[in-house]
């Protein structure tokens, strides 16, 4: 290769580099080669210095819910053809992903009862910092985004650092005026109670601003109803298909209604057909995106979570309208049995009027301290926000992992 | 009606699954649940409107679909600016370690340190392979890089009481750079690239006398996405510094001087890094990335949260002092730095280098057989990527396109296309260092019959290319005139 450049060796090819800095040697201060078996050790022992999720009962959620994946997404998403290929540019080549994208555009549509979603966002918080910027664009001029109730701190202080670029802030829903381009609702909210999404769109629209609804835990959508309220729904679609990942990679969703398309940020994949005649796929709607528009364009984004999409995809299909309804009963049924469960505990509150598969306890004692102390029977208890805790359930949770978290705090709160 | 089967062979076809539903069925078994009282505060859900399928249903449905994509694993996939390099397995297993994936982000810090001491690993490998003092792992993907890059740059000026609006771009930049600095509420001023695909110095030094101290920063990949080493940038570096501006450096092509050469000693203040680009991390058919920065020592103050720290011997995640806050929920793409570290832990300081020289010269080797068949706008050697235009086939009516498309037809994905944009026509072309000699031998061969056939005037039937993929070239007008994206749409 080297003859037929007509170099004599690979450095001639660096000739651009300022000698001085070009490296002879590899960098000091970093391991050299070492082979699979050594590779796998070193991470082999990373990982058991972690306790997994699943080695003992398990109550956290916040924004990050843990539940079952069927043995087949794992499978697919490990096919070379969904694992090692990118961004759809060439659709002749593509049509898989393009067809898993135009599905998952699809459900989420469905699920979250607006028009168009797009192919998705890195994650709940960013795709709620997104909705922001959106409806500044959509209401210009307005300058606040208003909070009803509670937000995930996350997905707060991730949208402040984009609000901040814009000059703008945050209020409390009680401030809500028409300086506010959106106002925001989490549903459920982060302490997991149910809000009136018909009052919300009323209060929006009595100064005109857009509603966006923030779902963090996809499965809710299963039994409560769809947020049609809303001119945007954004959130967090990781609890199907795509595991806890130490928060990372998640599964950020983006809807809308349809009016709102060319605003949106993303990719987007729409029907067509090819020369002959046969439907196809492409991504659609680019003149929104970075390649076309650049310092104009709605988002930055380029890579998003393809891979995660196509894993939530999968999930959802095998589940399908039965199963995810299902599985949405058995997740509120367990945070049911888990409520009456607590509320029989000594020195225990259940403070949540109504919850999906994740409410709020209260107690005398400060729960980050409660949480300690159940750490050393192995349990991983709730979210701890000064004396209350926000636990979580899901269909993983068994009645034997309720039954140790009573017990425990019964003794802990003595 | 008589049925006549379909002659399809292997080309197996598959409707969306919501066209394939059977009232009842289902993929998961679930068991059944007995009435109860609901306490969600309403009525309960009635309908979705998803497809009612079983497995098998499913799984042959996706498997039909995989069939109808091409991937690095089938094939040379040589994206310019992509870095599509062979995705090792390793990786994936090591990523799916139940110790590994099966962990919460909000889990006690004691119950998660061998996830933060990985963290902190990788944060040490960019850092030192960098020469820069500091690395945060949050950013999503390189886009969100370059979002915390640049908001870093804009908080440690506001720290020392300085406003400045305006960031300089090449013209040769990728999209998300003028995008990045538009959300940040920077002012762009472009600079032209010159004759040899480089920012054309003496433009560059008037914007900077122009616009001095008012300079925030200046925007610039390096190497290129012309595929060139910009061979003045320690110059360039100096006159940002001179102004006190910083340099920002977007990582995308660091394929090519991973190892051979260390950022921080030519200057560069901030950069990103594409995990999913140099770093092996696959590209899932559109993400997951990764897009890490690593900051000079001064700057590692602000950078996003959150970023582990080690005390003692425990790893501790935390806000650095004046971060400029979080830019993604959680911790970051932890998937994504689990492959990562998998992949630096398998090269070694030694193998990384490596890797940027057999990259350099993969595209050297294929600049070199194709230059007298192509149109080669910036005369000399190039790095990990070459750059060739139509400008030789479009006398004939041939365009970058075209032959893109017959390049589908002969069983290759074809280079970037059509960026950067400082060209008319570019053909943007990375082998990457993961192909032997005789694919790389095989795209080369293909590339010189696709000019010969130009040449000879055959080149007309690339208009109608390709024709033996799953679909022929679809209607991207259409697409965009009357957007369908949904099943149930009208």
């Amino acid at each position: 290769m080297l003859k037929a450049i007509g170099v004599s060796s690979v450095n001639d090819l660096y000739d651009a580099v300022p000698s001085e800095f070009l490296l002879k040697k590899p960098i000091d201060g970093l391991p050299n080669f070492q082979g699979e078996i050594e590779v796998e050790n070193i991470l082999k022992s990373l990982a058991a210095q972690n306790r997994a999720a699943g080695e003992g009962p398990f109550f956290l959620g916040a924004g990050c819910y843990r539940h079952h994946i069927p043995a087949s997404v794992d499978h697919i998403i490990q096919r070379s053809e969904f694992l090692t290929s990118y961004t759809p540019y060439q659709p002749e080549i593509s049509q898989g992903t393009l067809a898993v994208i135009f599905q998952f555009q699809s459900i989420i549509a469905l699920l979250t009862g607006m028009e168009i979603a797009n192919a998705s966002m890195y994650d709940g918080a960013t795709s709620l910092a997104e909705s922001c910027l959106m409806a500044f664009r959509i209401k210009s001029g307005r300058k606040n985004i208003a909070v009803l109730g509670n937000l995930h701190p996350d997905y707060r202080e991730v949208t402040q650092t984009y609000l901040e670029l814009n000059d703008a802030s945050f209020v409390e829903a009680s401030k809500l005026d028409e300086s506010c381009a959106a106002l925001v609702v989490q549903y459920p909210d982060f302490y997991g109670n149910i809000p009136n999404l018909d009052e919300a769109r009323a209060k929006a629209d009595a100064v005109g601003a857009l509603l966006v609804v923030v779902v963090n835990e996809i499965v809710s959508l299963g039994l409560l109803e769809a947020p049609r309220q809303a001119d945007i729904v954004v959130g967090e679609a990781s609890s199907l298909g795509v595991g806890l990942n130490f928060g990372g990679p998640l599964l950020g969703f983006f809807a809308c209604k349809k009016e709102f398309m060319r605003q949106m940020p993303g990719r987007i994949c729409g029907m067509t057909s090819d020369v002959d005649g046969k439907p196809g796929y492409v991504l659609t709607l680019s003149a929104r995106e970075q390649h076309i528009r650049r310092e104009k364009a709605t988002s930055n984004i380029c890579s998003n979570q393809g891979l995660c999409a196509t894993a939530f995809t999968i999930h959802a299909s095998l589940l399908g309208e039965n199963g995810f309804k299902k599985l949405a009963l058995i997740n509120h049924k367990k945070a049911c049995e888990f409520a009456e469960i607590l509320s029989a505990v000594k020195g225990v509150k259940v403070i949540s009027e109504s919850f999906f598969n994740e409410f709020t306890i209260e107690f005398a004692k400060d729960a980050a301290e409660v949480n300690k102390k159940l750490l050393e029977k192995n349990i991983i208890g709730g979210f701890a926000d000064g004396n209350k805790m926000v636990v979580a359930v899901s269909e993983l949770t068994s009645a034997q992992d309720m039954a140790a978290l009573a017990s425990e705090l019964e003794e802990i709160l003595k | 009606m008589t049925f006549t089967p379909k002659e399809v062979g292997l080309k197996l076809e598959t409707e969306i699954l919501i066209k394939q539903t059977r009232k009842g069925a289902c993929g998961v078994d679930l068991p059944d649940v007995a009435d109860f009282k609901l306490r969600i505060g309403q009525k309960k859900r009635e309908a979705i409107g998803l497809a009612e399928v079983n497995e098998p249903q499913v799984i042959r449905h996706f498997v039909r679909l995989s069939n109808q994509n091409y991937s690095i694993d089938a094939g040379f996939y040589p994206l310019g600016s992509c870095t599509m390099k062979h995705n090792p397995r390793l990786n994936e297993k090591m990523a799916r370690l139940p110790g590994l994936s099966d962990i919460h982000p909000m889990q006690d810090q004691s119950t998660v340190q061998g996830a933060l001491e990985l963290m902190y690993n990788l944060q040490n490998w960019l850092s030192t392979l960098t020469g820069l003092g500091g690395a945060s792992l949050a950013p999503a993907a390189g886009a969100q890089g370059e979002l915390a890059g640049m908001l870093v740059i804009r908080k440690a000026l506001q720290a020392k009481g300085e406003n400045r609006k305006i960031v300089l771009i090449p013209d040769s930049a990728h999209g998300t750079n003028p995008a990045t600095a538009a959300i940040c509420g920077f002012n762009i001023k472009v600079i032209p690239s010159d004759s040899e695909g480089l920012v054309n110095l003496d433009l560059f030094k008037k914007l900077v006398a122009e616009h001095g101290r008012d300079i925030a920063a200046i925007m610039i990949t390096n190497p290129n996405t012309c595929g060139k080493f910009e061979k003045n940038i320690v110059e360039i570096a100096r006159l940002i510094h001179e102004v006190g501006g910083y340099f920002y450096c977007d990582g995308a092509n660091y394929n090519a001087i991973v190892g051979k050469v260390r950022p921080a000693d030519i200057g560069v203040d901030v950069m990103h890094f594409n995990l999913h680009k140099t770093f092996s991390t696959p590209h899932g058919g559109g993400g997951p990335g990764s897009g890490p920065i690593a900051v000079r020592q001064d700057l590692v103050e602000f950078l996003p949260a959150p970023h582990v720290k080690k005390e003692g011997d425990k790893y501790v995640l935390h806000a650095p002092k004046q971060t400029v806050g979080k830019v993604k929920g959680f911790n970051g793409q932890f998937g994504m730095h689990v492959r990562a570290l998998t992949y630096m832990l398998s090269h070694g300081a030694d193998g990384l280098q490596k890797v940027a020289e057999d990259a350099v010269l993969s595209a050297n080797y294929v600049l070199a057989k194709l230059k007298d068949h192509y149109h080669v706008p910036f005369s000399g050697n190039c790095m990990h990527e070459c750059l060739l235009t139509d400008k030789i086939q479009k006398a004939q009516g041939i365009s970058t396109l075209d032959m893109a498309k017959a390049l589908v037809e002969y069983g290759m994905h074809p280079m970037t296309i059509f960026f950067p944009l400082v060209v008319q026509g570019a053909m943007l072309i990375e082998p990457t260092e993961t192909e032997t000699k005789e694919t790389v031998d095989n795209f080369i061969d293909t590339m010189i019959y696709i000019a010969k056939q130009v040449a000879a005037g055959e080149g007309d039937r690339f208009h109608q290319y390709p024709l033996s993929t799953p679909r022929r070239r679809l209607d991207e007008i259409k697409a965009a005139k009357t957007p369908v994206t949904t099943w149930f749409a009208s």
